[in-house]
């Protein structure tokens, strides 16, 4: 089964939310439509896990229009929650019961028969490569399966709106690959998801849109493809001895930029090896020598740049520097 | 399935994975039933030789422990509750409790499963010491009738005493507070008739002793297992019960439905 093309999954609508004071979402709308994944991407504090509690009937928004399914957030909640399933941002398992049994008291809970109970719970341990660890207590598992507990207790009940808040946050590279693995075959199954990340790669890997919250207010939305195009291509980072070779490399490629204290120029670039070698061989040929060369791609916080015209200032999961972030720094002389 | 039937079977899942804590965590639960055991044989061995002396009529050992088992079991219940304010505040600021509302089930299931948990922990550990103290000597002059209402009124007195812990559990902000505070009920079991006579305390803490409610408790228990006349102290503790069991409920329930509308983190 699909999604019902154009029906709805999520709908909110100019969702306002203040703690104190404290302006935490300003008319927030967003509309997933369903057997999609939406991803609601920003740094830390921008309100993520806030829209996500107030969409699974967790708490209460000031203003606005929400509606999974068509069902009101406000007025019946128990009609939202049995049709939503939750991963919050941390984990929600019972650290007291083993795999099996907190997947067991999921489907006594979502009341179905003890033989159907008995043999979803044995599907998603086999789905979630968690049967050799099933009987065991829950503190024995390691964070990535308890993060695959987790989304496999949300799916006892075959949620059809999902909403799952940083899922991979703090995963390794290949418990992140697992995950969105599942993610996409959820949705390809029919399920809406409603996704939240600090990580551009992980919401382009996913999501058919994407949506950038910034302190509260989203400031970009659309296809991975309609923001990428919004944010600067990567660029190729050369460091210089002095500031000689600098003005001089700086001369010869007009679409540069120079940072003359640091000695740096930046080059934009689209990340191919052609493209680099040209580069550096133009360079060679000049007898311009350079120190270092790095490879910037692009990343969240060009997008913030882009669209927010400011740096992020929270922490961001992967470093939002332009340092920090450089891919495959090879050295070059 | 009716409403009614739902929360019926989410009750009951909550009660069995209450369980399974108690046994997953069997330190805790040893200890709160192995406290007024030892408890007993301390007041019975070592203090009960000189307390048991200034008794009375009856006098000596024999006749102290006749006389402390009342008490005991009221301090089986404060043990008990402690555990129950524990369980609670460990559910409460862990992150399942924000799963469950996000099921459709039934609200107050969760708090159920805590009171009937604690329920039956407790009646299991009033068994425990009543059997060890028959074990000791001791002796009851109550007959069958006499047990029944007994049995009853413990049953009120730990219902009452539950939901207020899981109050307690639900108030406070951290698992350590949750463990502390229900000490109070330990303490108020001491200052009551559940170890000495009032009238040998001195007169303000007479008042108080008097006054609260363990003493109307453990002087109806020990009216009815001694076959003594237990007077009006039975209407005082079942009205003192019924009451703390309103009180607290209704208390607990706000706060569950607070931290509902509120964010726990
Ligand atoms: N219960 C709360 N009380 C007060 N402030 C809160 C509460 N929850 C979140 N906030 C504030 O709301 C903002 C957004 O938080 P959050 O939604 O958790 O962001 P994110 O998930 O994107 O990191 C932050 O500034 C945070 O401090
Ligand atoms: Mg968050």
């Amino acid at each position: 089964m699909t999604g019902r093309p154009g029906m709805r999954g999520i709908v909110a609508t100019d969702v306002c939310k203040s703690f104190g004071n404290n302006l935490v979402l300003d008319k927030v709308s967003l509309a997933v439509d369903e057997g999609t994944i939406f991803a609601l991407l920003g740094p830390n504090g921008a309100g993520k896990t806030t829209i996500v509690r107030i969409l699974s009937t967790l708490i209460q928004a000031d203003s606005g229009d929400m509606r999974i399914a068509g069902h009101d957030v406000v007025t019946d909640p128990d009609g939202v929650r049995a049709l939503i399933g939750v991963t919050g941002q941390f984990s929600a398992v019972d650290n007291l019961l083993t795999g099996t049994e907190n997947l067991q008291l999921m489907a006594d809970l979502r009341h179905l028969s003890p033989d159907a109970g008995r043999r979803r719970v044995a599907e998603l341990l086999e789905q979630f490569d968690l049967t050799d660890a099933a009987d065991n207590l829950l503190s024995t598992y390691s964070g990535g399966m308890r993060r695959r507990l987790d989304l496999a207790m949300t799916l006892v009940g075959q949620p059809r709106v999902i909403f799952l808040d940083e899922p991979t946050t703090g995963l390794d590279p290949r418990s992140r690959l697992t995950m969105w693995e599942i993610v996409r075959e959820l949705a390809a199954a029919g399920v809406t998801i409603l996704l939240t990340t600090q990580n551009l790669d992980e919401a382009d890997q996913l999501a058919g849109r994407i949506a950038v919250l910034d302190q509260g207010r989203i400031v970009a939305e659309g296809t991975p493809e309609e923001l990428k195009n919004r944010i600067p291509g990567g660029h190729v980072r050369l460091q210089f001895a002095g500031p000689d070779s600098l003005r001089q490399a700086a001369g010869l490629l007009p679409a540069s930029t120079a940072d003359n204290d640091r000695l740096v120029l930046k080059v934009p670039a689209d990340g191919t090896v052609d493209s680099l070698r040209q580069l550096l061989d133009g360079l060679h040929q000049e007898g311009i020598a350079a120190e270092r060369v790095s490879i910037h791609t692009s990343d969240l916080d060009d997008v913030f740049l882009a669209v927010t015209g400011s740096h992020v200032v929270h922490g961001l999961e992967a470093g939002g520097s332009d340092v920090e972030s450089t891919q495959e720094g090879v050295a070059a002389r | 399935m009716s409403t009614l039937a739902y929360t019926v079977s989410d009750s009951r899942v909550m009660l069995r994975r209450n369980l399974k804590h108690q046994l997953r965590y069997p330190s805790m639960t040893l200890m709160l039933i192995g406290m007024p055991i030892v408890l007993l044989l301390l007041f019975v061995y070592v203090f009960g030789g000189q307390l048991g002396a200034g008794l009375g009529v009856h006098q000596g050992r024999g006749a102290y422990l006749d006389y402390v088992v009342p008490g005991l079991m009221l301090v089986t219940v404060a043990a008990a509750v402690q555990g129950t304010s524990i369980m609670v505040a460990m559910d409460m600021t862990g992150g399942i409790i924000d799963r469950f509302r996000t099921m459709a089930i039934a609200r107050a299931s969760v708090l159920t499963g805590h009171v009937l948990g604690s329920f039956i922990q407790t009646l299991a550990a009033m068994g425990i010491l009543i059997g060890v103290a028959f074990a000791l000597g001791f002796r009851s002059a109550g007959g069958a009738l006499a047990w029944l209402a007994v049995l009853g009124l413990l049953a009120l007195i730990a219902f009452a005493w539950i939901w207020l812990a899981v109050a307690l559990g639900l108030a406070a902000k951290s698992v350590e507070t949750a463990s502390n505070t229900p000490m109070i009920l330990f303490l108020l079991v001491f200052l009551s008739s559940g170890f000495v006579r009032t009238n040998t305390m001195p007169v303000g803490l007479r008042q108080f002793a008097e006054y609260q409610p363990f003493s109307p408790m453990v002087d109806t228990v020990r009216g009815l297992l001694t076959g003594a006349p237990v007077g009006d102290h039975a209407i005082v503790a079942i009205a003192w019960s019924i009451g703390i069991a309103i009180a607290s409920y209704l208390w607990a329930i706000r706060l569950y439905n607070r931290r509902r509308a509120a964010d726990p983190t």
